[in-house]
């Protein structure tokens, strides 16, 4: 390497240290910022807390408070972020894989329709779907707002789009021979489907679920309809906005509840980060 | 015969989770919505929407506070894709060279966007409002000790686009690595015998090569910036307020939040729902002129 080249690559080296110090920014100034005191926040955001186990206090202010209810937002999220994904990549699986095997008008005049949702943006929607859920309320019975089916169903219905169309991508691509051969030893349809096609379908099962996985556990406006505010079913995110419009202000609070909602993501992220930016970019090109 | 009766009834059965889950939530809601924005809707229950044509789309139009609205998320929009696209740009360029711990940088830059907008929003309000005053302060810089950010309408804007730069550079940078690292080195290497510069061989070769790539990434933050709402609402809630034809608007109220405020805090769905008809509108010519630009780049390559 000639010592021109040398120095352009300590150049580039120490530019993307400084960019990467930018970035890591404000995550440091969450994480010594939970650990501080109301008082302390106040008189000096930018410093080491005096006291680092102040943290700890304000986790569990967070976690046991009454009219934040953070534990029961975690019981919630987790509920419907897996229930969602688990249904969304099954039920568009199976959707995806009939589309492709059944050559006809009709299924790729459904599969196009599929294609629709993906222009559709959610706020061309929303305030029909809230009305459609209270009229389902009160024709048939069925409570949808501020329930946890509803949200699901509102979930599979935005996600299924995307992922029937990864799907239908990749089922075309598997030899038809294999079904064929598993019919004539007897194997019925959902036989076929769920131990035979599944199991192919791992790698882009694990993409639709990490992209759907980053949206639901973020999302924000679409929980708020749904789920509305003061329910017992709430979200993260809904529990963090409900809080910090609420409160006066208390950022040591604040600082703290958003360290604890980026935490579960990030160690999330180190364990399977290979998985994600591959899922994520793959997700973008499609 | 029945063998055929027995796989359509298998294809329905198949299809029927998926399928009717996204009629209910999307198609059938997507109609209803046309239909309510050409009416008087209230959303109150047993108070039947009477037909108005298109009253509520005449009244959008002369409504400031939509104009503004418009005005500002395009402009929002421009600056957005500006700025994610430089800094991804940059990000990829540095980490796909010889650098050391490459791969360390990438899932740095990349963290942020796994933070949703809405907790990322609140971080940013913190930042802008006591920590930056603050360095100021340490730094003496008054500019700085003194920097209402989030109270200025034009700064309030800036701000925005730092929070969500700060959020969507990090993906962007990875489409832009995956298009670079298909770059041939090799075809670099005889550019530089042949005596080419950097700005030759990012012209000729690399630029070509990610060229692709933009098309992609530039309508992802297009769409992107267009729809931004999480981040708005925890970053400045739409203001702070400001003059525009002699009428109080909203400085940061985009579209998206516009819309819903129009809606539940003005409390008139029918023209909320107006307005979200013409987003979809705009959306949708985007949306279209991506495809076209595509396959019209797909033939010439």
């Amino acid at each position: 390497m000639t010592s021109k080249r040398k120095y352009v690559t300590i150049g580039l080296t120490l530019l993307t240290l400084i960019l990467f110090i930018f970035t890591m920014f404000p995550f440091f100034i969450v994480v010594i910022n939970s650990a501080k005191s109301s008082f302390e926040i106040i008189t000096d955001p930018i410093s080491f807390p005096e006291r680092w186990g102040q943290i700890l206090d304000n986790m569990s202010e967070i976690w046991n408070s009454e009219s934040v209810r953070y534990s029961s937002s975690v019981v919630s999220s987790v509920v419907i972020t897996t229930l969602s994904l688990a249904t969304i990549s099954i039920f568009s699986a199976m959707a995806a894989w009939v589309l492709v095997r059944t050559k006809s008008k009709l299924s790729t005049f459904i599969f196009l329709f599929f294609l629709s949702g993906l222009i559709i943006p959610f706020q061309v929607v929303m305030f029909p779907l809230v009305s459609l859920f209270r009229n389902i309320n009160e024709i048939f019975d069925i409570k949808m707002l501020r329930t946890y089916h509803g949200m699901i169903l509102a979930y599979i219905g935005f996600g299924a789009p995307l992922a029937v169309f990864m799907f239908h991508g990749f089922i075309k691509s598997i030899p038809k021979e294999l079904e064929e051969a598993a019919t004539i030893d007897g194997c019925s349809k959902p036989q076929i489907f769920f131990l035979i096609i599944m199991p192919i379908l791992k790698p882009i099962f694990v993409t639709i679920i990490i992209l759907n996985a980053i949206w639901i556990w973020n999302d924000f406006l679409l929980p708020q309809l749904i789920l509305g505010v003061g329910n017992d079913i709430q979200t993260i995110p809904l529990a963090i906005a409900n809080f910090a419009g609420s409160f006066v202000k208390k950022w040591d609070l604040i600082m703290t509840a958003v360290l604890m909602a980026a935490i579960p993501i990030i160690i999330g992220f180190l364990l399977l980060q290979k998985h994600i930016i591959k899922g994520m970019v793959a997700g973008s090109i499609k | 015969m029945k063998q055929q009766k027995n796989n359509r009834l298998w294809f329905w059965l198949f299809l029927a989770p998926a399928f009717l889950s996204f009629i209910i939530v999307v198609i059938i809601p997507f109609f209803m919505g046309i239909y309510y924005s050409l009416t008087d809707w209230t959303a109150v229950a047993g108070i039947k929407p009477n037909f108005v044509g298109f009253e509520n789309y005449k009244e959008m139009f002369s409504d400031m506070a939509f104009r503004y609205s418009f005005i500002r998320t395009f402009l929002f929009t421009f600056l957005s894709v500006l700025s994610i696209n430089f800094m991804a740009l940059l990000f990829a360029f540095l980490v796909t060279k010889d650098i050391k711990g490459k791969n360390f940088f990438r899932a740095g830059f990349f963290i942020p966007n796994l933070i949703g907008g809405l907790v990322l929003g609140y971080i940013w309000q913190f930042i802008f409002k006591s920590v930056v005053p603050q360095l100021g302060g340490l730094l003496g810089i008054p500019a700085l000790e003194e920097l209402l950010l989030l109270a200025d309408p034009t700064l309030a804007l800036i701000g925005l686009i730092v929070a969500f730069t700060w959020q969507y550079a990090g993906y962007i940078m990875m489409i832009y690595v995956a298009a670079l690292l298909n770059v041939p080195q090799e075809l670099l290497e005889a550019a530089e015998i042949d005596g080419a510069n950097v700005w030759q061989k990012f012209r000729s070769i690399t630029f070509p090569m990610i060229a692709q790539a933009f098309t992609i990434t530039s309508f992802l933050t297009l769409v992107n910036s267009f729809k931004q709402y999480d981040i708005i609402i925890a970053l400045t809630k739409g203001g702070p307020s400001t003059m525009f034809n002699d009428e109080i608007v909203n400085s940061t109220e985009m579209l998206a939040v516009h819309i819903y405020n129009v809606a539940f805090k003005y409390n008139d769905m029918a023209q909320g729902q107006a307005r979200a008809i013409i987003f979809f509108l705009i959306l949708s010519v985007i949306s279209v002129g991506q495809v076209y630009f595509n396959k019209k780049r797909e033939v010439e390559m």
